[in-house]
């Protein structure tokens, strides 16, 4: 969700839905393989 | 006057356009950084046999399994006091400087730790992983939370357990990350098991990763409000609109009150986290579900992984709830079920139901992790989102305390139970019986919760913080 416009001195920016896809990407990519192989550890309790 | 730094919370004010769903990314990459220290524990053989070079035949001279584990107990201790001292200073300087300086003690510490495990020399490493590396988790911890819940006001739950589950799910990226680096820089010999090394690799990799965090992280405007946002849609006297201080906070009631919810739930949570692979190998051995059918060390850790994705899991799951439920409901049921669910742990193990205990103790995990990440939002509705970092920060002294006084516990009832002859599941009886009534404590604690007296209240605008736009 865009913030509406508000008085502020700080310059108008513009986010992409790229750039908000990368910073997700940068820190899920890491967070997904580290649960994958805590997943693949857990299936020994399976076994 | 001096030109504020690029680092200062003046120079981070986002500007209109600024997409809010760029903020967990940036608390996540602090959070996952800082959640190895949870996966800590995968150094604990290799640093006890530098000197034999063999961790199965530790020699006289290498460091014993007591002195290792006071390296994190170090870290953890300096986790909690960092967040309570440092707390006010992050909500003057902001999160961008805060997170700064989390990224240089976090990686310095493994800096430092790689120099005492070059030299073989432990203070080093207590002072280096321990000391700094602790006041880097500390800061690091609460930079992010006053800012997640000044950017969703109207989803504080979702936005701190996002952040807080980063926590969780840095210790699962760690953990296979340093035995790849060990092995490698073992098998290339460069000493120390490869342990030095490691730590001097996962230094840079963590100061590198937590860089996102620092420059993505952006305050909103002080009269920014997410589109279509209501306050307090649904009206409940636990959301306050008012500000409350960290030092009033210490003030009232319901921080201690808090203090004791977090104290209680962290404490049970422990119990099962500390004990949970010998607790499951003894409950379910050779002798209890007949020859070749007990299980096995690594079915063991099996556990704890699953375990491990219940904390993750119910971090953002329980957090998010808490949004629609409402946070003294939400720890209600943390408290309730928990009482239920762990005094039904030893009959469970008594049975020989292992599916259901299983299951059991992944409920209770969940909920512990989630005690964890509605803690912030609890705090936010009832003192107001002014200095809540520097409040919550004050509150994480009740984990350091968990921290020593669960582990004491546990082993003091366990010890008991077995030296009165018990064995298996019979001698972990006590233990569960004394976590729920710990959470007994807990729920009396969350009941006893009500809205903070207006007398506490900031006057007039808080918004501004010295220094600050």
């Amino acid at each position: 969700m865009n913030q509406p416009p508000v008085s502020s001195a700080a310059p108008e920016t513009t986010t992409s839905g790229g750039a908000v896809f990368i910073a997700w990407a940068f820190v899920g990519i890491p967070l997904l393989w580290g649960v994958s192989q805590t997943f693949i550890k857990a299936l020994d309790l399976f076994k | 006057m001096a030109e504020a730094s690029i680092l200062d919370r003046s120079r981070t004010v986002a500007g209109p356009g600024y997409n809010r769903w760029l903020i967990p990314p940036a608390a996540l990459a602090i959070h996952l950084a800082i959640g190895q220290a949870y996966a800590f524990s995968v150094f604990k053989k290799p640093l006890g046999a530098l000197i034999s070079g063999d961790p199965a035949a530790p020699a006289a001279a290498d460091w014993t399994p007591t002195q290792l584990g006071i390296i994190f107990s170090i870290a953890i201790v300096l986790l909690g006091l960092s967040a309570a001292i440092f707390g006010k200073w992050l909500e003057r300087v902001g999160p961008r400087k805060a997170m700064m300086a989390s990224a240089l003690c976090f990686s310095g510490g493994f800096f430092i730790a790689a120099l005492g495990v070059h030299l073989h020399n432990l203070w080093i490493v207590y002072f280096g992983y321990g000391v700094v590396g602790g006041i880097g988790l500390g800061i690091g911890y609460i930079s992010p939370v006053s800012t997640l819940i000044k950017w969703f006001p109207d989803r504080r739950g979702v936005a701190t357990g996002m952040a807080i589950m980063g926590f969780g799910g840095g210790a699962m990226i760690a953990s296979p990350l340093s035995v790849a680096l060990m092995d490698y820089f073992k098998t290339n010999g460069t000493g120390t098991l490869g342990v030095a090394a490691t730590f001097l690799t996962l230094g840079v990799i963590y100061l590198l990763f937590m860089q996102f965090g620092v420059w993505t992280i952006r305050v909103p405007a002080e009269d920014w409000v997410p589109e279509n946002y209501v306050p307090n849609p649904q009206h409940s006297a636990l959301i306050t609109s008012s500000n409350v201080s960290a030092d009033n906070a210490l003030k009232t009631p319901q921080f201690w009150l808090l203090w004791v919810v977090l104290l209680t739930n962290v404490t049970a949570g422990i119990g099962v986290l500390e004990t949970a692979s010998p607790l499951i190998q003894e409950s379910f051995s050779d002798a209890v579900m007949g020859a070749g059918r007990g299980v096995t060390a690594a079915a063991a850790a099996g556990f704890v992984g699953l375990l491990s994705l219940f904390n993750l899991l119910g971090r953002f799951f329980w957090s998010s709830a808490s949004d629609k439920m409402g946070r003294k409901t939400t720890y209600a049921i943390y408290f309730g079920l928990g009482i239920v669910l762990y005094a039904l742990i030893p009959t469970l193990g008594r049975n020989i139901q292992l599916a259901l205990y299983v299951g059991v103790a992944c409920v209770i995990i969940s909920m512990y992790g989630g005690g964890f990440a509605t803690i912030p939002a609890y705090l936010s509705d009832l003192f107001g989102k002014y200095q809540v970092g520097a409040i919550h920060g004050r509150l994480l002294t009740a984990w350091s305390t968990a921290g020593v006084l669960g582990p004491l516990i546990v082993n003091f009832l366990h010890e008991s139970r077995k030296a009165e002859g018990f064995t298996g599941a019979a001698a972990y009886q006590t233990v569960f019986y004394a976590m729920a009534g710990l959470l007994v404590v807990g729920l009396l604690a969350n009941f006893a919760v009500t809205a903070v007296n207006a007398k506490y209240n900031e006057k007039g605008s808080v918004e501004a913080e010295p220094g600050g736009h």
